[in-house]
């Protein structure tokens, strides 16, 4: 592997020079010790092989979270030309809007605090979690298809969402450009018994407290309005729906363009041309997996509001703040050499940041940019941040989408035991449950880069400003 | 040795060993779903048939291991073990596999989707090698 000169633009922003088969530069933002840990495994090559495609604007972007992926980094993120461009399932990653969502409540650390083990167990009850675990709706056919085609719209009509979570999810949770007859039919059976179920791996549910708020105003237009204030996070994804939407069309593109997988530096790089039928195909399979996506996490905060009201009464209430997608392909807007244009954004493994003013956000938060949310490993600090006016410049409106893998699985289970991770998470006051003891090790805080450091450097650079820090008291691990 | 887990900052990677063609698919399916639980403890209750068609033998390799992890989603299908297999020169590959029900064990980790990162399969002196790695 090749090793690529990596020159200091300035404080936190670094860059790799157009060379060879590069059609831009790549550019990485990253604290030197990040850049240090980024470096330790594929993910710059990665992101070099991503700065080939065709029709990539600007640069090939790494977030500060970034780490070695498939194909593309994760945390990696590209903009291509509309007309002369490509659109890349392996640029967007198998879970399609895998994402998190954030929601307030009224109560505080005190009153939670005597309750939390029971409401942990609520919740674990209420919402199925871990491998196998089938969802509690029967959908038909017609109603599968409304999913898909509809997202949020749909929880909606069927009384799963209120008026106000669709307002407050991206996209307000319903792809346009959704087409339930691209997805293919083992796709949909993958995910028809999955809807309202948590998954495993890395996804969760956490019951957090503030712990710091950094700008009040702010804070209070999402809906944090003091230390100590209890909010619940959830990450999860598009389920094996979309993981096989993903396999589906990398197998097409593959086929059908032979002679572009020739000439790839990684198989898993393979796009469609922008204009083809295939791309056409994809963003409509792909838009109707994040429809699915939104749906999941919206089903997930139905049972919930339902778990708090059986612990603490049918006042309670859970707000949403906003639902962000991790990773997805949709057209957006941007000024490129003066000229605003649209692009197939991809992000792998980050977040959008819309700064104040940006016509796609809603009413509420005009003034403010979008909340972004930045999950830590299991028992360390999340992040509130904002997005920004400098994002749309230098990152195409991203930042990091969390702490982002320092180490296999396999090396974690070598250096921490579950066991001991819970011991650890108990010593600090965390509740956890888990689908599976067993996978706990490999989700150890130890197996992350340090959260602070990219909240840090999101915020010093301008991409995402940080507005609170968030601590566990309970998680669900699926 | 069948297989091994090689180091990878986010996903699982491995190799698989198997002295013909079979056996290195057959391998690599086992090394798939003893990310999620050790499969010599898994009854075998159930009996699967599988039959998948590609144009090579990297996509029949991927297509076998996605296979797989449908029977995983939809039928909640764990393998113990690969009773017969047949790989073709044509990319063909037939399968009865034994297994049970994923919910009679305590499984971690999860596996969303095969890559074609770094797949490879090539023959060494003692027969086949492949390379996978999966989406965790």
């Amino acid at each position: 592997m090749k090793d690529w000169k990596i020159k200091k633009v300035r404080e936190n922003v670094y860059k790799i020079d157009k060379e060879g088969d590069m059609n831009v530069p790549v550019k990485i933002f990253a604290s030197e010790k990040i850049l240090n840990k980024i470096k330790q495994d594929d993910s710059i090559q990665q992101a070099v092989n991503l700065s080939t495609l065709p029709g990539i604007q600007k640069a090939s972007l790494m977030m500060p979270d970034a780490h070695q992926g498939y194909g593309a980094p994760v945390g990696g993120v590209a903009a291509f030309d509309i007309e002369k461009g490509c659109i890349s399932p392996g640029v967007t990653g198998f879970d399609i809007n895998c994402g998190v969502r954030l929601l307030t409540t009224k109560l505080t650390k005190e009153e939670v605090e005597s309750k939390i083990k029971e409401l942990i167990n609520q919740l674990f009850e209420d919402i199925p979690c871990g491998i196998g675990k089938e969802s509690n709706l029967r959908l038909s056919d017609e109603d599968y298809k409304e999913v898909l085609n509809t997202g949020v719209d749909w929880a909606l009509e069927n009384k799963y969402a209120t008026k106000e979570d669709v307002e407050l999810c991206e996209e307000k949770g319903h792809m346009k450009t959704a087409d339930f007859s691209k997805v293919s039919p083992k796709a949909k059976k993958r995910g028809r018994k999955q809807l309202g179920t948590l998954g495993a791996g890395n996804h969760f549910i956490e019951l957090q407290y503030v712990e710091e708020i950094y700008d009040k105003e702010i804070a209070e237009t999402f809906g944090i309005t003091k230390e100590n204030q209890i909010v619940v996070m959830v990450h999860s994804g598009s389920r094996g729906l979309g993981h096989q939407v993903c396999s589906d069309y990398l197998r097409r593109m593959e086929d059908e363009f032979p002679e572009i997988v020739k000439k790839l530096p990684d198989k898993d790089l393979i796009y469609a041309p922008t204009g083809s039928q295939l791309a056409k195909d994809y963003l409509g399979a792909m838009s109707a997996a994040a429809n699915y996506g939104w749906c999941n996490r919206q089903i997930i905060t139905h049972y919930m509001r339902e778990s708090f009201k059986k612990v603490f009464g049918s006042k309670i209430n859970l707000n949403l703040v906003y639902d962000v997608a991790h990773n997805i392909v949709k057209i957006e807007e941007y000024k490129i050499n003066g000229k605003v244009k649209k692009v197939y954004i991809h992000r792998k493994g980050a977040t959008r940041s819309f700064g104040p003013g940006h016509k796609e956000l809603p009413k509420k938060y005009k003034k403010t940019g979008q909340p972004i949310l930045l999950p830590g490993s299991m028992g360390t600090s999340s992040y509130l941040l904002a997005g920004t006016d400098k994002a749309m410049d230098e990152t195409f409106s991203s930042t990091a989408h969390g702490a982002g893998r320092l180490m296999s699985r396999h090396e974690a289970n070598k250096r921490f035991t579950s066991e001991g991770t819970i011991k650890e998470l108990e010593k600090n006051k965390i509740y956890i449950k888990a689908a599976s003891s067993r996978g706990i090790s490999e989700e150890s805080p130890g197996v992350y880069k340090n959260i602070e450091d990219v909240a840090e450097v999101s915020d010093k650079i301008g991409i995402g400003k940080k507005i609170c820090k968030l601590k566990p008291l309970g998680v669900i691990k699926g | 040795m069948q297989y091994k887990y090689i180091s990878h900052t986010a996903d699982v990677k491995f190799k698989a060993f198997g002295r013909n063609i079979d056996a290195v698919f057959s391998n690599s399916a086992l090394a798939m779903f003893n990310i999620l639980g050790p499969t010599n403890k898994v009854k075998s209750t159930k009996t699967k048939k599988i039959k998948v068609k590609t144009k090579s033998y990297d996509q029949l390799l991927y297509d076998f291991l996605q296979e797989l992890l449908f029977l995983l989603d939809t039928e909640h299908f764990f393998l113990h073990k690969v009773k017969q297999i047949k790989v073709t020169d044509d990319f063909e590959l037939t399968a009865t596999l034994e297994g049970d029900n994923c919910n009679n064990y305590e499984l971690k980790s999860d596996i969303k989707a095969v890559t074609y990162s770094d797949m490879e399969i090539k023959k060494t002196k003692k027969g086949y090698e492949a390379t996978v790695v999966v989406d965790t």
